[in-house]
């Protein structure tokens, strides 16, 4: 096998191979733009969080449209948009990356330990991954709401508890398959420790599908907590996430599309941008790439 | 758009024990012509058609349709007419009713309904293993304590003295006790069809009414078909009525607006409103009306900081209740006391708490709390209360109140409600709209003493028991010649209650009901105070 | 195969009654009382207290639990608290729209899905790859209740091709399908084209190639099976998946399925009916994880059973 470069040296190619790709540049630069504006957001916001503005209503209560005074709009309680999707930016960044982070780290464990070492351990790993997995999603998260007071991180808990299960089954399937290939019975069979395999052999052929999960991962975690709020259980109102900006307005899809349009966008381009920078880094950490040229 | 408001129905219904001896004063619509079918829609499935069981808004009418009580209502108002009962005559201590039933109704399965029938439906609604959420309303029954205890196998008090005739003895005079003969749990059904279908008797009901259940298809829609051997003439007008269920209200507007539903059962969803209303075609077609509905927020009152009643008045002081409005596209007007403006009783020119965050804040200060403090305000999580909760909780916060929000399932708040744990309480969603258009309805539970305990729907944990002592004192003036003074200690009750500010209230809640272009009647049958959406009995089509 | 099959049925057995004791507990010890729920608002103490006793609601966790399970052996799931109906057949009535559904919904997926996918994967790095690929992006992202909605609105208002909602005809099942199935069809298209391009790297491919192969029997008859793989694991997960969105598509296109059913139960705190649905869906899981397994070695032989 040729992977005895030392990580060293990797890491520096793998950043020049990185900044070579406009993509990618565009794609980091959305995320270095969304976590600046989600830290900056008490400072630029033009208005305060859960400012419900006179200005921000009609006469009859609808919502303004972009312009003018507010340049999103305003929502159906007449705050402005543009404030609350710069505020709504933290918290779903948190939830994205916390959550999505935890799910991806206990779906790997579990999923890479069952998938390699298979025999009790394998069974018993599986059978809990299949009886969480058979658990409806959307009651546990309503029971755990209900006995703990809902709030940003019990949420990212609850979407970690329930994600974790798909990333470890997959990876399972996959895992299983890879300890089944020629070339690690060949390290078995040179006395190559587990260690040395799972970590130089087994996991970095898993990059890929952790790196689409993982990116993936973050719009449908986004969209989680969005469903959580709707249920009750996500962040509590009047706290704003791009998910439960969409959630509160979604009937309005007509009346007020912006109060959709908007905010469905942020999570597109983030989602997007992750996405753009996780395709980078798999073509980049890739070691069959690397090593077979 | 019209507007109607039941006004005329208060003094009917104070008057309502002198209808003993007079017919129906209902004038049927000259225009209306039988035939025909009607489709409407829904969004939850309908849970059961057992009278002595439904009590959810939407089963509530389709109920009405199917059974028939002693006592009715006379079709878009709250005034009582004679149902099953022809006519009555009350003792002169108030305490025995004599029904006299009309000769010749038969149920859907073809038997004649007699004395026996009444008997057997309140010795059921009464019983525990009935599992009925009405059995409270029939507590002034003589003999109902020893029924609810499982002591006795019949209410005592209540005899069939021929097959035509029903005596009800009752252990005190209580001036609700017609109105209370007027509810679904009251319905008069027949034992032998409860008997053949056990628990199921609410998937297979058989009454006296209107319709009968032609086809249920779990999950998917109900068809009422008409009665043709009704006792009243010529009703009801349409052959048959189709409920949908499982529709998104959203989805149930678009399809009226494409020519499939008649009627949207959930009525006008707020992303829809300002359209059709906008339009001249289909606002035309939306009909308004007052109901028997009040929000407000409980504050416990067993609780600093909220058991000091300055505290509580600021609550109601800091309340922009005009902006709340706003946000619901004005479909309800601002309350100021704990009676909707339709419901007897109803203290006319009462100012209440003006909006005045200034006198707020003097009065915290006065309470001791002069920087305000931290509190949580629970909601149910469907829109739009999260939405009115983010208004209050901006009002609040603009006098130094911080309450932080807990938007949670419906079975949450109330749970939180009734075990004492939830400081405020926004009650949109959950309570309360009249069972029966009566001030004691909005009492007892809600207000009193009985609702202040574990589990009860009195939120506010307010238990004032001189009020509790006057509440009685009017409920015993049965005699229709005292109604007025009756009404006047209720309106008395209710001022008291404002001056302690159990709650804050904050608007009642108008109805907006759209129709297709071919439905035809009366616009009162379309905002009926007791049959939501419509009053399936006497609306028609005109095509 | 067969002692497979038995061990593997033998552990479903376990994993339902897991998951039902968890269900079970969970709902015991949420802070929502069913019986204040069936003895509604105007109820005494009394009542409210006398329907407790008659549903065993006053008795210890185990032994509630445990005449649960009792006559979950008889195949008896009880009645529903509100409805008074069996929750057999209340399931039973709801059941076969929600499996069409679902049917639809993979279908959907997977023609989409895998189509685009593959096409990515073989033109990588090419406008036609990063369309297809910010495509499944939006899939994946749009909240499927706007998604429904505009189809609905589009499609069935505006275009007048399918019926506004409703259930009964093929024309039905269209728009619910897609809209559940575009979610899936992100996810698969994405995983579609990583697994691919992984595929495409390996040695067996390129010795395919080098032995002359063409291009199109070495996709269809090396790459395509062992980049299906991972793909397949997921169908069985997407039961699991679907049943959040099963509520939300049921609800906007008017489907009499099993989510609009369990919905409400939720809400009303209907423990006989959360139960049932808990542990039909369960069920429809683990036979679905099984159902993975069993394929993945018919496609990959380098997998065994064990």
């Amino acid at each position: 096998m040729s992977d005895a470069v030392l990580p060293e040296p990797r890491r520096r190619t793998a950043l020049g191979r990185l900044a070579r790709r406009p993509l990618a540049l565009l794609g980091l630069l959305v995320i270095v733009v969304t976590v600046a504006a989600a830290v900056a957001a008490p400072w630029i916001a033009p208005f305060g969080r859960d400012e419900q503005l006179f200005e921000g209503l009609t006469l009859e209560g609808a919502p303004m449209p972009p312009g003018g005074m507010f340049p999103l709009g305003t929502d159906l309680l007449g705050r402005d948009l543009l404030t609350r999707i710069l505020w709504g930016a933290r918290t779903s960044l948190v939830i994205g990356v916390a959550a999505n982070g935890m799910a991806l780290l206990i779906g790997t464990l579990v999923g890479v330990t069952a998938g390699y070492f298979r025999g009790w351990i394998g069974s018993l790993l599986m059978r809990f991954t299949d009886l969480m997995m058979a658990f409806p999603a959307l009651l546990l998260a309503i029971c755990l709401a209900a006995i703990f007071t809902p709030s940003l991180w019990i949420v990212a808990l609850v979407i970690a508890l329930v994600n974790w299960v798909q990333v470890a089954r997959v990876l399972y399937t996959e895992t299983t398959s890879l300890a089944e290939r020629d070339f690690i019975a060949a390290e078995r069979a040179i006395g190559a420790g587990h260690g040395r395999i799972l970590f130089r052999h087994v996991l970095p052929h898993l990059v890929p599908t952790i790196i689409v999960w993982g990116t993936l991962g973050i719009s449908t975690t986004v969209l989680l907590e969005a469903t959580l709020s709707f249920l009750g259980i996500g962040v509590q109102p009047p706290e704003p996430s791009w998910g439960n900006i969409i959630f509160e307005n979604q009937t309005y899809f007509q009346a007020a599309p912006w109060l959709v349009a908007f905010p469905g966008a942020a999570i597109l381009l983030l989602a997007l941008a992750f996405n753009l920078v996780g395709d980078a880094l798999r073509d980049v950490l890739d070691p069959t790439q690397k090593g077979r040229g | 758009m019209k507007r109607l408001l039941a006004s005329s129905a208060l003094l009917a219904a104070l008057a309502a024990p002198a209808l003993a001896q007079a017919t129906d004063p209902y004038q049927p619509d000259p225009a209306a012509t039988p035939g025909g079918t009607i489709t409407v829609t829904y969004k939850d499935d309908v849970a059961t058609l057992d009278p002595a069981i439904g009590y959810d808004w939407q089963n509530w009418s389709m109920i009405k349709s199917l059974f028939d009580g002693l006592m009715d209502y006379v079709p878009g108002t709250t005034d009582l007419r004679p149902g099953l009962a022809e006519r009555y005559e009350i003792s002169e201590d108030g305490l025995t009713y004599t029904f006299h039933l009309r000769p010749g109704v038969t149920f859907h399965n073809g038997r004649e309904m007699t004395a026996e029938d009444v008997a057997y439906s309140l010795n059921r609604v009464t019983d525990p293993a009935t599992q009925s959420p009405g059995a409270g309303f029939f507590g002034m029954i003589e003999g109902f304590d020893a029924r609810m205890a499982g002591e006795a196998e019949t209410l005592s008090g209540v005899t069939a003295v021929d097959p035509l005739t029903v005596q009800v003895r009752l252990s005190r005079p209580d001036a609700t006790f017609l109105h209370v003969m007027a509810l679904n749990f009251a319905s008069v059904v027949p034992q032998e069809a409860v008997a053949a279908a056990g628990e199921d008797f609410g998937r297979q009901p058989v009454g006296t009414g209107a319709y009968r259940l032609a086809e249920w298809t779990l999950g998917q829609r109900l068809v009422f078909e008409k009665n043709p051997d009704y006792w009243r003439e010529g009703i009801p007008y349409l052959d048959a009525i189709t409920f949908e269920v499982g529709q998104e209200p959203v989805v149930a507007l678009l399809r009226l607006q494409n020519g499939e539903v008649d009627v949207p059962g959930d009525g006008i969803p707020p992303a829809k409103f300002q359209e059709v209303m906008a339009d001249p075609e289909q606002a035309a077609r939306v009909v308004q009306g007052g109901q028997l509905h009040t929000g407000y927020i409980t504050m416990n009152v067993t609780q600093p900081p909220f058991d000091n009643v300055d505290v509580r008045r600021a609550v109601n002081m800091a309340i922009n209740k005009d902006r709340i409005t706003q946000i619901i596209n004005g479909r309800a007007v601002p309350a100021n006391q704990p009676l909707p403006p339709t419901m007897p009783g109803y203290t006319e020119g009462h100012e209440g708490y003006a909006f005045d965050p200034e006198g707020a804040k003097a009065l915290l200060a006065q309470a001791g709390v002069p920087d305000g403090f931290e509190t949580e305000l629970y909601v149910m999580n469907t829109d739009p209360n999260p939405r009115i909760a983010q208004a209050i909780q901006q009002d609040l916060a603009a006098v130094g109140i911080d309450a932080s929000i807990q938007s949670l399932a419906q079975a949450n708040v109330i749970e939180a409600g009734g075990a004492g744990t939830a400081p405020m309480i926004w009650s949109g969603g959950m309570a309360w709209i009249a069972d029966f258009p009566d001030p004691a309805n909005f009492y007892y539970p809600i207000l009193g003493c009985a609702g202040a305990v574990e589990g009860g729907w009195n939120w506010s944990k307010y238990c004032n028991e001189e009020l509790d002592a006057m509440a009685t004192q009017a409920d015993s003036l049965s005699d229709p010649a005292m109604a007025g003074d009756r009404l006047q200690m209720w309106s008395d009750i209710y001022m008291k209650v404002m001056e302690d500010a159990a709650w804050a209230p904050v608007f009642n809640e108008e109805r907006y009901t759209m129709k297709s272009p071919r439905m035809g009647g009366a616009d009162a049958l379309y905002v009926d105070p007791v049959s939501i959406p419509v009053n399936y009995d006497y609306v028609y089509v005109t095509e | 195969m067969a002692a497979y099959l038995i061990r593997r049925l033998g552990g479903a057995a376990l994993i339902l009654l897991g998951v039902s004791l968890v269900t079970f507990f969970l709902l015991y010890v949420l802070p929502a009382d069913p019986v204040r729920q069936i003895a509604g608002r105007s109820a005494t103490p009394e009542t409210v207290e006398s329907i407790r006793r008659q549903l065993g609601l006053d008795q210890p966790f185990w032994v509630q639990y445990g005449r649960y399970l009792w006559n979950l052996l008889h195949l008896d799931l009880g009645r529903s608290y509100l409805q008074r109906s069996e929750v057999s057949e209340l399931i039973w009535a709801r059941l076969p729209p929600t499996l069409l559904l679902m049917a639809g919904a993979i279908a959907c997926e997977l023609a989409l899905g895998l189509t685009m996918g593959v096409v990515a994967a073989l033109r990588r790095g090419t406008a036609a790859d990063n369309g297809l690929m910010i495509a499944s992006f939006v899939g994946v992202s749009a909240p499927q209740f706007v998604v429904g909605l505009l189809m609905l609105y589009v499609f069935a208002v505006r275009l007048g091709w399918f019926p506004i909602g409703g259930y009964g005809t093929f024309a039905h099942l269209v728009l619910p399908s897609l809209t559940l199935g575009i979610l899936g069809a992100g996810w698969y298209s994405r995983m579609m084209r990583s697994s691919m391009v992984e595929v495409l790297r390996q040695d067996f491919v390129r010795t395919a190639r080098a032995k002359g192969l063409t291009r199109r029997r070495v996709i269809l008859r090396h790459a395509l099976p062992n980049a299906v793989l991972p793909v397949i694991a997921m169908i069985g997960i997407d039961i699991g998946i679907f049943m959040g969105g099963i509520v939300v598509v049921e609800s906007v296109f008017g489907w009499p399925g099993i989510g609009q059913l369990a919905w409400q139960a939720i809400q009303r705190v209907d423990i006989p009916i959360i139960m049932g649905v808990t542990l039909v869906s369960a069920v429809a899981i683990v036979l679905g994880n099984l159902l993975a397994d069993l394929v993945a070695p018919l496609i990959d032989p380098r997998i065994r059973l064990r």
